[in-house]
């Protein structure tokens, strides 16, 4: 047990830079990962876009648990991403960081590939057509146009999808294992200092959580009204 | 035939007559006991005419529930120590705790038909050995202790992963994820058989006794149900029960 004078052990900083780290890592894939998706979700037609609305917005629903529960099986040596990354001689994914970063793609994808979508159907298909009639290539107007105009949705998106990961915990209590420096996040240290009636230092850790989250929420608020009145 | 009707509603109004003098209580019970706690809800109904509310979770968790006044009338733990905290808080009706079980800790592999002993963990040095969070949980304490007593802290140091909770630690092996770890001799065994897997019972003195103990709350002091269900707990039927399902009694 640490002594209570410290307000931060070393394991609750290892904690909390894993989940920096986690989140992160998250954010950057999700927004390359998301982005070609979200711009398919807005603009085709294919009639199983439905379909994969639906999927995308699932993890909103799954009690995280159940996500992680069978993320644990479909890793595992008989599931089929065990399979996969057996055959292709790479680690087993359960009980390491990139583990918890391919659970975190699943668990924070709606939150960002749904306001960047939004995004993109405001935009409507106007702004790309006055390009295309200036001589814009469709890459070009994409990221001089397109880009730029949907820039508070790809804010909404980075902002919730960094927070939703930091504030992960049933996905990775579920195929994390807890091991420091590796696994350990922000959450399961709170869960394991309540568990163990460490009750000052878990006020400390959540405590500094909620202020995190409030922080950024309230900084994205400001940065949207400001571009609003711009 | 009306008077034979007349009988009839008689025997079944004599029937309902306990159930309507019957009372009710709500048990918070560690995860691990679940099962034998169950098993007794339906003895101890016939037994006393008592209906037994089941509330499963975590020792730590009850704690701080407890703590805030949850309306539990008996807590079940997982423990020793959280029981005794809240004797000293005085959130127990006063000598009313004693130990009801005592947990007993197997090696397990999900294979059955595997021979396990110590030397398999030296031996069989693939995969990740599962261990409940020794910080938090009785049986990852027990576990800690048993490894530290076969010498093999260093080296299954960089394999162990932790459950939050027995049953946790158990889903690791049973899914593959960790080729072998220590769970409580109650998820694999019944009647003092292995039913699941593969299993080597660690003798008693390679760990500290996982002594768990059960408490009658405040909130049940003037409950009849409770206190028969505390009674109920030390009878011959009910601890014929516990040991079917793997634990010892003291």
């Amino acid at each position: 047990m640490t002594p209570a004078t410290s307000l931060l052990s070393p394991a609750d900083v290892d904690a909390i830079w894993l989940t920096l780290k986690l989140a992160g890592t998250t954010t950057v894939l999700l927004l390359l990962l998301g982005t070609p998706l979200a711009w398919w979700l807005a603009h085709s037609r294919a009639r199983w876009r439905g379909v994969i609305n639906a999927l995308v917005a699932l993890p909103l629903i799954l009690p995280p648990t159940v996500l992680g529960f069978y993320l644990l099986v479909a890793m595992g040596p008989d599931g089929p991403i065990g399979r996969f990354t057996a055959a292709a001689g790479l680690h087993a994914l359960p009980f390491t960081f990139a583990g918890l970063v391919l659970g975190s793609l699943i668990y924070s994808l709606p939150f960002v590939v749904q306001p960047i979508r939004d995004a993109f159907i405001a935009i409507g298909p106007r702004p790309r057509e006055v390009a295309a009639t200036l001589g814009a290539r469709p890459l070009d107007a994409f990221f001089s146009v397109i880009l730029p105009l949907a820039r508070p949705g790809f804010l909404t998106a980075t902002v919730l999808g960094f927070a939703h990961t930091v504030g992960e915990f049933g996905v990775v209590l579920m195929i994390g294992g807890n091991i420091p420096q590796e696994t350990r996040v922000v959450a399961i240290q709170i869960y394991d200092h309540v568990e163990a009636l460490e009750y000052t230092q878990a006020h400390w850790l959540a405590g500094g959580m909620l202020l995190f989250s409030f922080v950024v929420l309230l900084a994205l608020h400001l940065l949207n009204d400001r571009r609003a009145q711009a | 035939m009306l008077r034979r009707c007349r009988s009839l509603i008689a025997v079944a109004l004599l029937a309902t007559m306990p159930a309507a003098f019957a009372g009710e209580l709500t048990v918070a019970v560690a995860a691990n006991f679940a099962r034998p706690v169950e098993v007794m809800a339906p003895v101890f109904t016939a037994a006393t005419g008592h209906q037994l509310r089941i509330s499963t979770g975590s020792t730590g968790k009850f704690y701080a529930q407890i703590q805030r006044g949850a309306p539990f009338d008996v807590f079940l733990s997982a423990d020793e120590a959280r029981p005794a905290l809240l004797e000293t808080e005085g959130r127990i009706v006063p000598g009313s705790r004693f130990v009801y079980s005592v947990g007993r800790l197997a090696l397990w592999h999900a294979t059955p038909g595997r021979t396990l002993t110590p030397d398999t963990l030296r031996a069989d040095i693939a995969g990740r050995v599962a261990i409940a969070n020794p910080k938090i949980a009785p049986y990852g304490a027990a576990a800690a202790a048993a490894i530290a007593h076969l010498g093999l802290t260093d080296a299954l140091g960089p394999r162990l992963v932790h459950g939050e909770n027995i049953a946790q630690t158990f889903q690791f092996v049973a899914t593959g994820n960790a080729a072998f770890g220590f769970v409580a001799w109650s998820q694999v065994s019944e009647n003092g058989a292995v039913v699941r897997g593969s299993a080597w019972l660690v003798p008693p003195d390679m760990h500290p006794p996982i002594r768990q103990s059960a408490v009658l709350l405040r909130h049940g002091a003037d409950n009849p149900a409770a206190v028969a269900f505390m009674t109920f707990l030390k009878s011959d039927a009910a601890r014929q029960i516990i040991r079917q399902h793997g634990y010892d009694v003291e």
